[in-house]
């Protein structure tokens, strides 16, 4: 693969180190660089967190089957990944997701029965991004990576980054995946981002499929290495290990507060799942890949941790699956008592000053309307 | 009082926003010590210092797409696109973007940009550096799109459209920003930024124009008056929302009506104004209303732009047909 003049056409580098904390078997490993101590408070917290977030993902991919929400985009597999990202968060950093991120979401208090209201389609997303420092949904690949980066010079302009202030000092993360890495606006983000030294977290998960293609149709070279090209450091992660995604995530948030500008973190997982309910993923994947990978959840890893070192008993395991319950059954009985969304809607949301057009057009709608009503 | 180019009030009504309010900042190619490639940010990126003039790098996308981000932190990013049909890499931040996030934030999240746009032909210019998009960002739902066409209306537009809270296109007719200068009273009233207005009253026929194609619609009256006819003409000045109100009023008494722009006639904006026209005044109409416009052909070579574009011949001929019917 080497040209005589031009050199090697892939960087002939070692296959890349991955940042582990806890192995797939639930050994506590340590790492020179990203190396953290965890109370068992937190790390029964993270079991807590990945437990309810599984579940919450099941329990709306079963609503999706039971035809109560249209569409649901899952995360199973992807929970350490999440719970990592999202738990190593200072309350004033600020999140902009996929529409896969319900754990990241669950970690910024959003509540799981809104993300079911976008996919019943209700709305397009009604928490408040400014009450959770949580930016709505995007669907468009890569889309929000940009506005990650503008929102993080936005943050630079207010002078909120390296003053030293560990209650002021903000960044930024923009979530994408592997598939979003081949996106324009996912590179432009990365240009503008080094470019002006901007505190944001590019935060991919790799999960190695976009719908049905794999990772090598997006790129050939291991997708953290990309930062390089762009002048700023890359890490990838064992996205599957929550500890490890935790502590790299943690340490790259504080570099960028500090000001020193963004970087890349591969979190490398696996999607247990399909791309959303409507999504085959046995017509393009063999199913060893997929057990070879239920060999590594995140969850099963840590409560192996847990149990061994006597920091989770039956009774908190217990305790954690009766809380899991208590969301899967409120999440049903809430999905279904969510209202439809006014027509007004339509026309009173499009704008912040309406205009005298849509007034005419929510006019004549509703004179058609009430017509039927007076047959009726 | 001030005698000002279209370019130098459009630069100086920059500067009032800018000093009004310290969220504005601009962002685009070349904004900052070149002052733009047509020196409408000139020296702005001195006085207001580079954190609030930035010059970005060269990718469209990038730079609609971090001003959403600027935007929803609460600054009001102005926004510069070089040339109009540069204005396509950003195309789908402006339309799934932009221009949907307060509806699908449920009026949670405001996108307060202004995205200037030098538009139209008339400049000899290589491709992409001549065209009207307007159609196109007129039929996306939850943008503003408003055309400028002389220095005294600009400087005001141009800061209304900044303290608007919705995101607003701004269009500049690139082949005037420094063709002819006139009076700029920078402490007169504005007038309301989402209305059309009368430029120059008539009774025998009404041209409808906006931008570029103001000042030609201009030339055809005192010509047509030379020959004994009224022309009526009215300055849209916002495409979105469009306001009728005046070109309704005027068809009323004149019954004819032709409407001119730059941009291909096939969907463009005279196509709307004709259908609203015919719904809403079909009894007044003496004639169907025209449109001449620019063909539906790809901006031709420079040496050959005088024949695409809208001009006196092409205007009045229009104007005579409707008096054909």
């Amino acid at each position: 693969m080497t040209d005589p003049v031009f050199g090697p056409a892939l960087e002939q580098a070692p296959e890349p180190e991955l940042v582990q904390l806890l192995t797939p078997e639930g050994e506590r490993v340590h790492h020179p660089g990203f190396d953290l101590d965890f109370t068992a408070d937190e790390l029964r917290g993270f079991y807590r967190d990945m437990t309810l977030v599984r579940r919450l993902d099941v329990e709306a991919t079963a609503l999706q089957r039971h035809g109560e929400l249209g569409l649901w985009a899952q995360l199973l597999g992807q929970e350490a990944a999440q719970i990592g990202a999202g738990r190593a968060l200072a309350p004033q950093d600020y999140v902009f997701p996929t529409y896969r991120e319900h754990g990241v979401a669950w970690c910024r208090g959003v509540d799981p029965v809104r993300l079911l209201a976008l996919f019943r389609g209700v709305d397009q997303g009604d928490w408040d991004p400014a009450e959770h420092n949580f930016g709505l949904y995007t669907i468009v690949i890569g889309a929000q990576t940009l506005h990650a980066t503008g929102y993080a010079m936005g943050v630079q302009r207010d002078g909120l980054v390296g003053t030293g202030d560990p209650d002021r000092d903000t960044a930024v993360v923009a979530h994408f995946g592997d598939g979003a890495s081949s996106q324009g606006d996912v590179n432009e983000a990365f240009v503008f981002a080094a470019s002006f030294n901007a505190p944001v977290v590019f935060f991919c998960q790799n999960n190695q499929w976009a719908i049905s293609e794999p990772f090598e149709r997006q790129s050939r070279i291991p997708l953290y290495r990309r930062s390089q090209g762009f002048g700023f450091p890359g890490v990838r992660v064992d996205g599957n290990d929550v500890l490890a995604t935790y502590a790299v995530t943690k340490a790259a948030l504080q570099r960028a507060r500090d000001g020193q500008g963004p970087i890349l973190i591969e979190a490398y997982t696996y999607r247990m799942g399909a791309h959303t309910t409507t999504d085959d993923p046995t017509r393009y994947r063999l199913s060893d890949d997929v057990e070879h990978w239920k060999l590594k959840d995140p969850i099963a890893r840590l409560e192996v941790y847990l149990r061994r070192n006597g920091m989770a008993d039956d009774a908190f395991l217990a305790e954690v699956a009766a809380e899991a319950d208590a969301l899967g059954e409120r999440m049903r009985r809430e999905c279904h008592a969510l209202p439809d969304p006014s027509t007004h809607d339509l026309w009173d949301l499009v704008h912040a000053e309406k205009t005298p057009e849509l007034a005419a057009q929510q006019a004549e709608y509703d004179a058609h309307a009430a017509s039927f009503e007076e047959v009726h | 009082m001030a005698t000002m180019t279209l370019a130098k009030a459009l630069n100086a009504g920059l500067r009032k926003a800018m000093e009004d309010d310290d969220k504005v900042v601009i962002m685009g190619e070349d904004v900052g010590a070149l002052g733009g490639v047509f020196r409408i940010t000139d020296g702005l990126q001195k006085d207001f210092g580079d954190a609030r003039v930035i010059d970005t790098p060269l990718a469209e996308s990038g730079i609609v797409g971090t001003a959403v981000g600027l935007a929803m932190r609460g600054y009001r990013p102005v926004v510069e696109i070089q040339f109009d049909g540069f204005v396509y890499p950003a195309y789908d931040q402006i339309v799934c973007q932009v221009a949907k996030i307060h509806y699908r934030s449920r009026g949670k999240v405001r996108i307060p940009m202004v995205i200037r746009i030098p538009f139209g032909g008339g400049i000899g210019a290589v491709e992409h550096h001549s065209e009207s998009p307007e159609a196109q960002f007129v039929h996306t739902p939850g943008l503003k799109v408003v055309a400028c066409s002389h220095p005294a209306d600009a400087y005001a537009m141009i800061q209304q459209a900044v303290h608007a809270d919705d995101p607003v296109v701004f269009l500049e007719p690139k082949r005037l920003y420094h063709s002819t200068k006139a009076e700029v009273d920078e402490s007169a009233p504005a007038a309301p930024l989402w209305q059309s207005r009368v430029v120059r009253p008539g009774s025998d026929a009404t041209l409808v124009a906006y931008g570029p194609t103001v000042s030609t619609c201009l030339d055809a009256a005192t010509v047509a008056a030379e020959e004994g006819r009224s022309l009526e003409v009215i300055d849209l000045r916002t495409l979105s929302p469009l306001d009728l109100v005046p070109v309704i009023e005027s068809v009323r008494r004149t019954g004819r009506l032709v409407v001119v722009h730059e941009a291909h006639v096939t969907l463009g904006v005279g196509a709307e104004i004709a259908a609203r026209v015919t719904e809403t005044c079909f009894h007044s109409l003496e004639a169907p209303v025209l449109r001449v416009g620019g063909f539906d052909t790809p901006y031709p070579p420079a040496r050959i732009e005088e024949a695409f574009l809208p001009d006196l011949d092409r205007i009045l001929d229009a104007v005579d047909r409707t008096f054909g019917f």
